[in-house]
């Protein structure tokens, strides 16, 4: 029904690779005249092993930037922006044509009535010149392994979450699993740095977070495993796959797609969803860092860029959340593909499934963003009572409905 | 885990001013609490003997910041009862309805800064956007948005400017239909507000009245006490109106301390709209007041935290001998231990949110 407009990343990014390193081999062929030894490097360049090698590393590098410079900047814009209107003000103004030179800054044009889009990256430089304050009687070493630790499980995640059909660096059997276990590393990082800033209100917070993150991460797996009872399977594109079809029910096909969370699975998927709410720490469940009582909580001692780091991470893991409820729960990136261009006699799809997929992810988010900014935070012991005494008897009884459902067929 | 003091100020985002909360707490839980005052002393009973009765008003205006002119109007009416002289009625009139446009925004700082407490942000938004139109008014009444300098001993400075009741209804009219409908969804219809704020901080009235707790937080307890019904003060005995009192169970907790508050924004806004209908529509508003005085001077008036009162003793100089301030605030500090122990860290913004402290008329 859909496709992808990158049908391979891997086989894409290994044609270029195998372009450039081919170019690199002539030029060292040229110089192994004078040069004899050369050659046995050129020939090594040009081995599988070495192609691979580099793809893999351009693959990596590729889907980083795409989350970090393109999606996160984009999301953190998205929040920043619909945050303010439901506020009644306009919200970040600085754009392209803030920038101090010409031809961006005419006169007559006034500088800060742009869309925003900037504002993230002026207050990325912003925190870039900050200096570095370590707290005195911090552990030094773990106070700054942390906020790495943090953001670098955060972006273990897109590892092995696809994009769409081809848009991915890894297809791992076991992706699912891997996904959740690389999102749960973040809750030792934040109790690591709340402990090693030694201040009261980290250690509170890194306290709370670990109480909480660690409660929470309990419902979500349970309901993934009602999930896979269901599937069969722990592959994100299998899972994705079996969702591309419409509901059957009775013989008759109804015109609702076949999404996880439009059936027996509805219960697993309200208990996710709320799971992932806690997991990426919005605002009903932000209790680590409650900036009324607590400061900043787990962040407080952070300055400079590694409070960007940690401050950012927050929409990494939003971006996570609202992509993995996507693939599990509502159709991943299907969609009708309306029309086709070719160029070059290669089809190339006008609303790939790329474009689905970041529709429902963008959608979900603003979802969280409206939800975050309309209720007040929860209380400590309130949010436990919510994870231990609802969404873990929930997340059980969505198990069973799935067993049940497996059992009948 | 051992008990351990936490600061929650001087430097603090829970802290509506300059003042130290330390809490001592097991885990979560508050089994002690502390508050340190005194970081914005300013000496104010001192530093007015030195300067003229009238002149005085500059400094009653800085004692609360977003309440400046209740308590402007609460030293001139003891200095006016020390003088022997009486406001005309229409500068009565003009006092009352700058009294509630006062409480009016107060009570929306107040509310703005409830929101961020709790953890919304867009309370405070919605609520500085509403404030801005009493700001508005306040500042077409009497020249400033903060600091107003309004209130004169025997009067107020100027008539109210043409047109003004029209303006205030149109303004009323608006902000009654924001209170009627959008706040609450975001406030007290949401659930996870009235979780945050049922049941929390909860103080009977008995031992609200010991410890000197006044205003909306001692009605929230359940008890009748409005000193504009009790002893009226200007013309209040002749407006219609009905003291904010917490009538059902649950007295004297956070909750019934906001919906005591939110309901006075309502209540205000029917004095205000009162008063323009039975204010006279033309006569003096301010009588002039000799320069020197000798006697004691009494007032107390209902301030928008509580019952604040002025005592004024004059010598026959044209400055007083001595000053004496009480602030509501100040001792409803001193409950607040009371308050606090038993409940947990994340209620310690939502019980001080909801008394309303305002630093610079605590520490005077």
């Amino acid at each position: 029904m859909s496709a992808p407009l990158i049908p391979n990343l891997f086989d894409l990014c290994k044609v270029l690779t195998a372009a450039i390193i081919g170019i690199v081999q002539q030029i060292i062929y040229a110089l192994s005249g004078p040069v004899p030894p050369l050659r046995g490097l050129g020939d090594l360049l040009g081995s599988d092993l070495v192609i691979n090698l580099v793809t893999l590393l351009i693959v990596a590098t590729v889907v980083v930037l795409w989350v970090t410079v393109i999606n996160l900047f984009t999301i953190m814009w998205v929040e920043r922006k619909l945050y303010s209107r439901i506020q009644d003000r306009y919200g970040i103004m600085i754009s392209i044509w803030s920038l101090p030179f010409w031809p961006f800054n005419r006169t007559g044009r006034p500088t800060h009535k742009g869309t925003g889009y900037l504002q993230n990256l002026a207050d990325g430089v912003k925190l870039l010149q900050k200096e570095n304050i370590t707290p005195r009687n911090a552990d030094s070493a773990m106070f700054h392994i942390s906020p790495v630790l943090i953001a670098s499980s955060t972006l273990m995640v897109f590892a092995a979450l696809p994009w769409s059909s081809g848009f991915y660096v890894a297809n791992l059997e076991l992706g699912v699993l891997f996904i959740l276990a690389a999102f749960s590393l973040a809750p030792l990082g934040i109790l690591i740095s709340g402990w090693a800033a030694n201040n009261k209100y980290t250690l509170v917070g890194g306290l709370r977070a670990a109480a909480m993150l660690l409660s929470y991460s309990i419902p979500m797996i349970l309901a993934v495993i009602a999930l896979v009872v269901f599937t069969g399977t722990l592959d994100p594109i299998l899972i994705v796959q079996q969702q591309d079809r419409l509901i059957v029910l009775f013989g008759t096909t109804l015109p609702i797609p076949a999404w996880y969370a439009f059936g027996p699975q509805f219960l697993g998927f309200l208990v996710f969803t709320v799971a992932m709410i806690a997991e990426m720490e919005r605002v009903p469940f932000d209790i680590p860092e409650a900036e009324a009582e607590l400061v900043e909580g787990w962040t407080t001692e952070y300055s400079g860029m590694r409070f960007g780091i940690v401050f950012a991470f927050k929409w990494l893991r939003m971006l996570a959340a609202s992509a993995l409820i996507s693939i599990l729960y509502l159709g991943g990136w299907g969609g009708p593909v309306f029309a086709t261009l070719s160029v070059g006699g290669v089809p190339v799809p006008i609303f790939p499934e790329e474009f689905w997929f970041l529709l429902r992810v963008y959608l979900l988010s603003a979802f969280f963003v409206w939800l975050s900014w309309s209720i007040p935070r929860v209380r400590i012991d309130q949010i436990l009572n919510i994870g231990w005494r609802r969404l873990i008897p929930y997340s059980l009884l969505a198990i069973l409905i799935a067993a049940g459902f497996r059992v009948i067929g | 885990m051992p008990e351990f003091w936490i600061n929650m100020g001087p430097q603090h985002p829970m802290t509506h001013g300059l003042w130290n909360m330390k809490v001592k707490v097991d885990g979560e839980t508050i089994t002690d609490a502390k508050p340190e005052i005194g970081y914005l002393h300013r000496g104010y009973e001192k530093i007015m003997e030195v300067r003229e009765f009238q002149k005085n008003v500059v400094l009653t205006d800085r004692l609360c910041y977003v309440s400046s002119i209740t308590w402007s109007h609460a030293y001139c009416l003891a200095v006016e009862k020390m003088m022997g002289i009486e406001t005309p009625e229409r500068g009565q009139w003009i006092r009352v309805i700058s009294l509630e446009l006062q409480r009016i925004a107060s009570h929306l700082m107040w509310l703005a800064s409830y929101g961020p407490d709790l953890g919304l942000l867009t309370g405070l938004l919605w609520c500085l956007r509403e404030r801005e139109l009493f700001l508005d008014l306040i500042q077409l009444m009497s020249g400033a948005r903060m600091n107003q300098n309004f209130p004169r001993v025997g009067g107020v400075r100027n008539d109210l400017p043409e047109n003004f009741g029209a303006m205030c209804r149109r303004s009323i009219e608006h902000f009654l239909e924001k209170v009627d409908n959008e706040y609450p969804k975001i406030f007290h219809e949401s659930k996870v507000f009235r979780m945050r704020t049922e049941g929390v901080g909860r103080i009977s009235a008995a031992d609200a009245i010991n410890w000197g707790v006044t205003g909306p937080n001692l009605r929230a307890c359940g008890v009748n006490v409005d000193l504009r019904r009790l002893d009226p003060y200007e013309t209040y005995e002749e407006i219609d109106f009905e003291p904010q009192v917490w009538h059902d169970g649950g007295a004297g907790d956070s909750y019934a301390r906001f919906v005591v508050r939110y309901n006075e924004l309502k209540e205000s806004c029917g004095i205000i709209l009162q008063a323009f209908e039975k204010m006279p529509k033309t006569g003096p508003y301010r009588v002039k007041s000799p320069r020197r005085a000798e006697g004691e001077g009494y007032a107390k008036t209902e301030d928008s935290r509580g019952e604040a009162l002025f005592y004024v003793i004059g010598d026959g100089d044209d400055r007083p001998y001595r000053v004496k301030i009480r602030s509501p605030v100040f001792c409803t500090m001193a409950a607040t231990p009371m308050l606090l122990r038993g409940n947990k860290l994340a209620d310690v913004v939502a019980i001080l949110g909801s008394v309303d402290v305002c630093v610079g008329e605590m520490d005077k």
